[in-house]
């Protein structure tokens, strides 16, 4: 259901070129849980920002769920990711002085789901977030690193999209909360099969994936579904102590 | 996005910085207070001259003589009016021969001290005809005007203004008893017959400062000659105005001999003109006045803008997600559009609440009747939108077309 084919980006200022993705392919099947990994300067944040349709490709072809979304224009892509896409930031990037519910709300808002339908939905996605109801009233900024990273992973279900695309999710986390977070997409992945993709550069967070594709200067370097069993039968037995 | 939606998120963003989103909006009610309370008291003080212009009278028309002239001489002008060129039997032939003239006064007007009981005061004395009067609105409270017979008679009668009464009688002095008493004018002592309403002391001269005489009696002992220092001519309507202007520089060009209208010895006021002029002065006094509140309305837009602009650099990083989780550029356009909307109608309306509050003050403080018309609110309000609009479009085109990445990583 995600089929890169080919594609290149390439940034240019004044005379110089750097070429961030060069004739990069490759495909993520629905319900997989993929982590692309690379350090910083690899091309990984611009291809994340292709799979998001936050941006567009030099060349090459970017089909989502069956649309090419390669060649469109800013307010197609704004509606391919209303659709289409969920993200977790980094940096949560949560309303502040908002609270919880409307946060989630957010994006339901720009879909035109109808108010009465908003809440439902929303409480329903926090819940698969795995973040305790009488949170729900509070004002983001009264929450803890944790809590509103699970906000916002609330917030990115809640349009039911084909794809959650987290980047650097646990970046501003510390181990504890690092490794709820990532359970609870293992877990979204495994129980309600939720297509996930994990931009980091920590080996440990990739772990948490079923699939690993690294990302160096440009190129795919590797694409490997073996060295991550170990994790996710671990992840599996955890499971159930995480409610 | 619903229009409800809009507002709510208009209403958040807002309530988030009252403080900021309050003294932004101060800038527009000042500018739009300042707009209705000024020009409500220009056109205030245009009523104002306009009514004090029409106690003169209503269409009348003033001759006055023209400016002594020397002929072939070297000798100064002794200025307008101080020619003895107007006649009592002008006035008459005007009288006799035009038509559309509801009334003719004469007036001979000149300044003399007036003495009763020990008092004295220096004061205008008009010898009038009796249809002065009816031609320039003076109504007698206590006792009667005199008639044609009185000023045939050469009779010795004043009528006396209200100031002049408490000026020579003192201030608690009754008009009714005042009639009877004697007064001497330049010596001469005539017998007061009555005394005339107050007008107040607008105007170009005091209409209250007065004492009314029978012309005949100021030509022959006070003026010393039949020479007339104004004639009031009323028309019967103000479109008969016109028609008897040039009917009666006709006639009194032919009576003095003047083939030449420039060279005429005698001007005519139209009393329409001095309304048209008058109007025409108040109404670039308003505008000066609009201008000058247009500048700080102005400066509040500008305000508004600046506010706007810091808004969508704070908020960078909240217009990236925006845009990643679906919204498109209308979307974020409108949101901040609409904030600047809502800060100025809002700010709009306050300030002509406010202008009108400031101009019934003026009205109650009795400095001037000042008059919101309604029409300068519409304005008021709609240009108030429009700063909105107009102020709020460039930082809301820069919010909608922020790239979702940098703006996500703004820092």
């Amino acid at each position: 259901m995600i089929e890169v084919t080919d594609i290149s980006k390439i940034y240019s200022t004044g005379e110089t070129e750097t070429r961030a993705l060069d004739h990069v392919s490759f495909k993520i099947n629905t319900g997989e849980f993929v982590a692309i990994m690379g350090p910083s300067g690899s091309g990984k944040s611009t291809l994340m920002h292709i799979l998001g349709c936050l941006d567009t490709p030099t060349s090459g072809t970017y089909v989502l769920d069956g649309e090419d979304v390669s060649t469109l224009s800013d307010d197609e892509l704004a509606d391919v990711r209303k659709r289409n896409i969920g993200f977790v930031f980094q940096a949560f990037n949560l309303l502040p002085r908002t609270t919880v519910l409307r946060n989630v709300m957010l994006p339901l808002m720009y879909a035109n789901i109808p108010e009465a339908e908003r809440e439902e939905r929303a409480k329903k996605s926090l819940k698969a977030a795995g973040l305790d109801e009488s949170r729900y009233e509070h004002k983001s900024n009264q929450l803890s690193g944790g809590q509103i990273q699970r906000v916002a992973i609330a917030r990115a279900l809640v349009n039911d999209p084909a794809l959650i695309l987290a980047d650097e999710p646990t970046g501003n986390l510390d181990s504890k909360t690092t490794e709820i977070v990532l359970d609870t997409f293992s877990r979204l992945n495994e129980e309600h099969g939720r297509t996930i993709i994990l931009i980091t550069h920590e080996e440990d967070v990739a772990l948490y994936a079923k699939r690993i594709i690294r990302v160096r200067d440009g190129h795919i370097e590797s694409d490997d579904s073996t060295h991550t069993r170990r994790k996710i039968h671990h992840m599996a037995e955890a499971a159930p102590t995480l409610a | 996005m619903t229009s409800k939606d809009l507002f709510e998120e208009t209403f958040t963003a807002l309530s988030a910085n009252k403080a900021r989103a309050g003294l932004t909006m101060l800038g527009i009610v000042i500018g739009i207070a300042s707009v209705i309370a000024l020009v409500a008291i220009g056109n205030g003080a245009q009523a104002s001259i306009q009514s004090s212009i029409q106690s003169l009278g209503s269409n009348l028309l003033i001759v006055t003589p023209g400016a002594t002239k020397n002929v072939g001489g070297f000798g100064a002008s002794a200025g307008r009016g101080s020619s003895h060129t107007l006649t009592i039997a002008d006035a008459n032939a005007i009288s006799a021969q035009v038509s559309g003239i509801t009334a003719v006064a004469q007036e001979i007007s000149s300044r003399y001290q007036v003495t009763a009981k020990g008092t004295n005061t220096n004061t205008t004395v008009d010898g009038v005809s009796p249809e002065y009067a009816t031609v320039r609105d003076v109504t007698v409270t206590d006792g009667t005007f005199f008639s044609s017979e009185q000023v045939q008679s050469l009779s010795k009668v004043a009528v006396i203004g209200p100031t002049t009464m408490t000026d020579l009688f003192g201030a608690d002095a009754v008009a009714a008893d005042v009639i009877g008493q004697q007064i001497r004018i330049n010596g001469i002592v005539f017998t007061i017959i009555g005394v005339t309403q107050a007008k107040g002391g607008t105007g170009f001269t005091n209409s209250d400062d007065m004492v009314y005489i029978p012309v005949a009696t100021a030509a022959r002992y006070l003026a010393g000659g039949e020479y007339l220092t104004t004639v009031d001519i009323q028309a019967q309507s103000a479109d008969a105005m016109t028609q008897v202007q040039t009917d009666t520089t006709n006639l009194l060009l032919q009576r003095h001999q003047i083939s030449d209208p420039t060279q005429a010895d005698f001007s005519i006021l139209n009393q329409a003109s001095i309304v048209a002029t008058a109007s025409s002065v108040t109404g670039t006094f308003t505008l000066l006045l609009g201008a000058v509140a247009g500048i700080s309305l102005l400066v509040g837009g500008i305000g508004i803008m600046n506010m706007m602009l810091t808004s969508v650099t704070e908020r960078t990083r909240e217009i990236g997600l925006r845009k990643a989780i679906g919204a498109n550029q209308k979307d974020i356009s409108n949101q901040f559009l609409l904030e600047s909307l809502v800060l100025t109608v809002i700010g709009g309306t306050v300030g002509i609440l406010l202008g009108v509050l400031i101009a019934f003050l003026t009205t109650a403080t009795g400095l001037l009747a000042a008059s919101v018309s309604l029409g300068s609110i519409a304005l008021a309000f709609g240009v108030s939108a429009a700063i909105g609009v107009i102020f709020g479009w460039y930082p809301a085109r820069r919010a909608a077309r922020m790239n979702p990445i940098d703006a996500l990583r703004y820092e």
